[in-house]
C-alpha cells in the first residue's frame, strides 16, 4: 500500500475512507473487549475444563497456565472495553495470541496431548488473532491518519508509512536504536565477532564462520522449525558500521546493519539497527513468521537490550521467572534449562535462555 | 526453604518453595536473618498493583549472612552480615552511575510490560510484580541477590538486625522524602502519613535542618509516636473540617514550604471526596486514590516543593495541576535511590543521630507472616512496623 503525499485533496479522501475504517474498528474493538472478558473468565474460572477443551491434560501446571492465559485475557478485556482509544490494548491481544501460540506449538510437541483437539484450538486461536490483526490494524491506520491531519509534516506521515510498511508488504523493514553506557569501539569489537551474537540473539542456534566475511546462520522459530541462510558482510567500518546481506539464492533474503555513534559529554553510545527481512513466501510468509514467532521489531528490540545487559553487566538479566515457557510465579524455579545448568557449571556464559 | 507467598488477594501463606541458586557470575545467595513487611507490600495484599501471580514470593526489606557467592563476586564474601536495598540495580548503567538507582537501565527482565504501562521501565524491586521483574522476595528464609557487588552493604559487627534492617528501604525512603524538599534554614515542612515511611521523613526533615513539621493522620498512637518520638506537630485529619486551611493557619497564612506524602494509592478519605474516590477505584475508572496528594498540592506555600514518596501506579483523577502550574510549585518523586542513602545513613546511626528500631511494635516468626499482614494492614493492636524471623 503505497502512500504518497501529493495533494491536499487526494489527502481529504484518504482520511475520510479511513475515518471509516477507523470506527469499523473501534466496534470491532469493542467485540474482541467482549470476548476476551468471556473467554478470560472461562479459563480463570474453569482452567481444568479449558484444559480438557482444547486437549492438553488437566495436571496443575497446565490449570495455571490457563489461570494465567485468562487473566491477560481479562486485563486486555477490561482494557479494551474501559479506553476510549483501545488500539494498544488491542495490539496486546495480538501479542497474547502470539504467547497462546506458543504455548500450544509446545503442547503440539508434548506426547500427552490430544493433538487433534490441540489442532482445532490452534485454528481457533489463529482465527481470533486475524480478527485483533484487522482490527489492530485499522485502529492504527485511523490514529496515524488522526496524526498526519494535524500535522501534514513529513515525520507523521513517513512514520505512518513504515508502520505499514512492516505490517503489510513481504519485506519487513524494522528499525531501533538503544543507548549503551560504553564507547563505541568495545561495541563494535563485540558485535564484529560473531561468535559473540546467539548470546544476545537468543533464537540464533548457530553463527558459523565460513571465511573472513562469510558466515552461515541458522535461526531457530517458535514453533520448533528453523531457517538457515548464509550472509555476507557488506560494509564494515571499524567502530562505526557493520553491514550485512544474505547471499543470492538465500531462502531467506535479509540485509541490515548496525551503526555505533557516540554522543557527547558521557551520554553513551547509540547503536542503531536497521534489517530488511523479505521471508519465503513474501507477505503470507511475513504474516505467518509473524504468528509463530514474534512481531520483528520487539525481536530486534530484546536483542539490543539483551546486548546492552551483556556488554553493561557482563551478562543477561536473570530474575526467578525468566527461564519458564509459561509464565511461572516469582519463585526459585525448581528445575533450569540443561543449557543453564551447564553454562553454571563450566563457567561460559552463553547466555542462552531455553 | 519457607517463604511468605502471596495466593491472591488478602491471602498470604508461609509455604515450602525451592531454594534460590546462582543464576549469574556476580549473585549472592543470602540467609535471612531479619525481613519486615512494607506498606509496599499493603498494596500488593490489597490487589491495586498489576501482574502478581499465584505463589509469588514477597518482601523487599532483608539482611542476613551471605552463605555463596558467584565467580565474579568480589567485595562479598560468605560469612559477611548485609542489609540488601530494596530496588535491583546493576552499577553499571548510566542511570545508576548518577546514582538513580531505582531507575536501573538493566535490572528488570520483564521491562516491557512496564514500558506498556509507564513508557519506560524503571529497576526491578525484590517481591513486587512481575511488571517489576519477578524477583522472588525477602520474607523467606534465603533470597538470591542480582550484582551483589552493588547493592548489599556490609553491616559491623556489634550492630543489632533491630538497628539496620530499615536501611533497606523505609530510612532511606523517608530520607530521600525529606531530601527531595531542598531544606533550608527556617522551613516547615508537612508530612501527610504516619506510617513507618512518615516517620522517617518527619526525622530525616529535622536531620537535614527543618525548623518544624506537622505531621498528619488520623491514627492518635501514629500521631502520638510522630510528636514523642518525631517532634512534630500534628494534626488528626479525621477531626479538622480541611488539612489545608489548618495548615494555613498554623503557618501564618503562607502554607508549609514543602509537603511530604509518605501515603500513596490507598489514602482514606473523609465524607464524599472519599466516597467519591473508592467508588472510582472500585470500578477501575482511577487506578489511585490520590486524597493525601491533592491535599498537599494544595497547601504548599507559592513557590515551594511537594515531595511524594507514597507509591503510585497507574492513573489520577482530579489532579490540581492548575495550582502547581500557577503557583509554581516543584513536585519530585521516586522510589528512593537506597543504595545512594545506605552508607551516609548507617554512618547517622553509627554516630547515634538515629535508632530506626523505634519503629518496630511486632516481631513475629517467618510462620505468622499471614497475621503480620492483616495486624498491620488493620492497625489492630497499635501496630507500626513488623519485622518477621525465619
Ligand atoms: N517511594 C518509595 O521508595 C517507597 C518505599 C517504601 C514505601 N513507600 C510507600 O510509602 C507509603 C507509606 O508506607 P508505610 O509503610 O508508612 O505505610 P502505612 O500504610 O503504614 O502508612 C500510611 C499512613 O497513611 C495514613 N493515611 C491514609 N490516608 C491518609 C490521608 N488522607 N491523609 C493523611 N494520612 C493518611 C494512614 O493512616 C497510615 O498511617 C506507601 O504508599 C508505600 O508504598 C514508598
Ligand atoms: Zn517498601
Ligand atoms: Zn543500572
Amino acid at each position: 500500500m503505497a502512500r504518497q503525499n501529493t495533494g491536499a485533496g487526494e489527502n481529504r479522501g484518504a482520511i475520510r475512507n479511513r475515518g471509516r475504517s477507523g470506527e469499523n474498528g473501534e466496534r470491532l474493538a469493542q467485540g474482541l473487549g467482549w470476548f476476551s472478558l468471556g473467554l478470560g473468565l472461562a479459563q480463570i474460572a474453569a482452567p481444568g475444563e479449558m484444559a480438557r477443551l482444547i486437549g492438553v491434560p488437566d495436571d496443575d501446571e497446565n490449570r495455571q497456565m490457563m489461570r494465567a492465559v485468562g487473566m491477560r485475557e481479562v486485563a486486555s478485556g477490561l482494557g479494551i472495553l474501559s479506553q476510549p482509544h483501545p488500539e494498544g490494548w488491542v495490539w496486546a491481544r495480538v501479542g497474547g495470541d502470539v504467547m497462546d501460540l506458543s504455548l500450544l506449538g509446545g503442547a503440539w510437541a508434548s506426547d500427552r496431548t490430544d493433538k487433534e483437539r490441540v489442532a482445532a484450538a490452534t485454528v481457533a486461536v489463529v482465527g481470533v488473532m486475524a480478527l485483533d490483526l484487522l482490527c489492530g490494524r485499522q485502529l492504527t491506520e485511523h490514529d496515524a491518519d488522526d496524526a498526519s491531519a494535524g500535522r501534514q509534516g513529513v515525520g507523521g506521515r513517513d512514520h505512518a508509512r513504515s508502520v505499514e510498511d512492516q505490517r503489510w508488504s513481504g519485506a519487513v523493514h524494522v528499525r531501533k536504536s538503544i543507548t549503551i553506557n560504553r564507547p563505541p569501539e568495545e561495541l563494535y569489537r563485540f558485535w564484529r565477532d560473531f561468535d559473540n551474537l546467539p548470546r544476545f540473539m537468543t533464537h540464533m542456534e548457530e553463527i558459523r564462520k565460513l571465511d573472513d566475511k562469510r558466515s552461515h546462520w541458522k535461526a531457530r522459530g517458535v514453533a520448533g522449525f528453523t531457517v538457515e541462510w548464509d550472509a555476507e558482510i557488506t560494509e564494515d567500518v571499524p567502530n562505526e558500521r557493520i553491514a550485512w546481506a544474505s547471499v543470492a539464492g538465500s531462502s531467506v533474503h535479509n540485509a541490515g546493519s548496525v551503526t555505533f555513534k557516540q554522543r557527547p559529554a558521557n551520554r553513551g553510545t547509540v547503536v542503531e539497527v536497521e534489517m530488511r527481512v523479505d521471508p519465503p513466501g513474501g507477505a503470507i510468509g511475513a504474516k505467518i513468521a509473524k504468528l509463530f514467532g514474534k512481531e520483528p521489531v520487539q525481536q530486534v528490540a530484546d536483542h539490543l537490550r539483551a546486548f546492552k545487559q551483556i556488554v553493561e553487566t557482563g551478562h543477561l538479566t536473570r530474575s526467578d521467572t525468566s527461564f519458564a515457557l509459561v509464565r511461572h510465579p516469582a519463585r526459585p524455579p525448581s528445575k533450569l534449562p540443561e543449557a543453564v545448568e551447564a553454562e553454571l557449571r563450566t563457567g561460559t556464559y552463553q547466555g542462552a535462555k531455553s | 526453604m519457607r517463604a511468605t507467598c502471596w495466593m491472591g488477594t488478602k491471602d498470604i501463606q508461609v509455604r515450602n518453595v525451592p531454594d534460590p541458586k546462582i543464576l549469574n557470575p556476580d549473585d549472592a545467595i543470602v540467609r535471612i536473618t531479619s525481613t519486615a513487611i512494607c506498606g509496599s507490600d499493603l498494596h500488593l495484599y490489597n490487589g491495586f498493583i498489576p501482574s502478581m501471580e499465584k505463589g509469588d514470593i514477597m518482601g523487599h526489606e532483608f539482611m542476613g549472612e551471605v552463605v555463596e557467592v558467584g565467580r565474579d563476586v568480589k567485595k562479598l564474601k560468605v560469612g559477611d552480615r548485609v542489609v540488601v536495598p530494596f530496588p535491583i540495580a546493576c552499577g553499571h548503567c548510566m542511570n545508576c552511575e548518577s546514582h538513580l538507582y531505582s531507575v536501573c537501565e538493566n535490572s528488570n527482565p520483564n521491562a516491557w510490560m512496564a514500558e506498556k504501562l509507564w513508557g519506560y521501565s524503571p529497576a526491578a524491586i525484590y517481591g513486587y510484580s512481575h511488571m517489576l521483574g519477578g524477583y522472588a522476595g525477602g520474607q523467606a528464609e534465603y533470597a538470591r541477590v542480582p550484582y551483589a557487588d552493588v547493592g548489599p552493604i556490609k553491616i559491623p559487627d556489634g550492630m543489632p538486625d533491630e538497628q539496620v534492617l530499615f536501611l533497606s528501604d523505609i530510612f532511606p525512603t523517608g530520607y530521600m522524602g525529606a531530601d527531595n524538599c531542598n531544606i533550608k534554614r527556617g522551613d516547615t515542612i508537612a508530612v501527610w502519613g504516619c506510617g513507618p515511611v512518615g516517620q522517617f521523613a518527619i526525622k530525616s526533615a529535622f536531620l537535614l535542618g527543618a525548623e518544624r513539621v506537622i505531621a498528619i493522620d488520623r491514627f492518635p498512637y501514629r500521631l502520638k509516636m510522630a510528636s514523642e518520638q518525631g517532634g512534630a506537630e500534628t494534626i488528626n485529619y479525621a477531626e479538622v473540617d480541611s488539612v489545608p486551611e489548618a495548615l494555613r493557619e498554623m503557618t501564618g497564612g503562607r502554607g508549609p514550604d514543602a509537603c511530604i506524602d509518605a501515603v500513596g494509592m490507598e489514602a482514606h478519605g473523609m465524607g464524599l471526596i472519599g466516597a467519591y474516590d473508592r467508588a472510582k477505584q472500585a470500578m477501575m475508572l482511577e487506578t489511585d486514590r490520590i486524597i493525601a496528594l491533592r491535599e498537599a498540592i494544595l497547601s504548599c506555600r507559592n513557590g515551594g516543593t511537594v515531595s511524594v514518596i507514597g507509591v503510585y501506579g497507574g492513573f489520577v483523577d482530579k489532579f490540581p495541576f492548575g495550582a502547581v502550574v500557577n503557583r509554581s510549585l516543584t513536585i519530585k518523586a521516586g522510589q528512593a535511590h537506597v543504595q545512594h542513602y545506605m552508607k551516609p545513613l548507617l554512618e547517622h546511626i553509627q554516630k547515634g543521630d538515629i535508632d530506626p528500631s523505634f519503629v518496630i511494635t511486632h516481631r513475629l516468626n517467618l510462620n505468622d507472616a499471614a497475621s503480620g499482614y492483616s495486624t498491620f494492614l488493620n492497625k489492630q493492636d497499635e501496630c507500626m512496623k513488623v519485622v518477621l524471623r525465619p
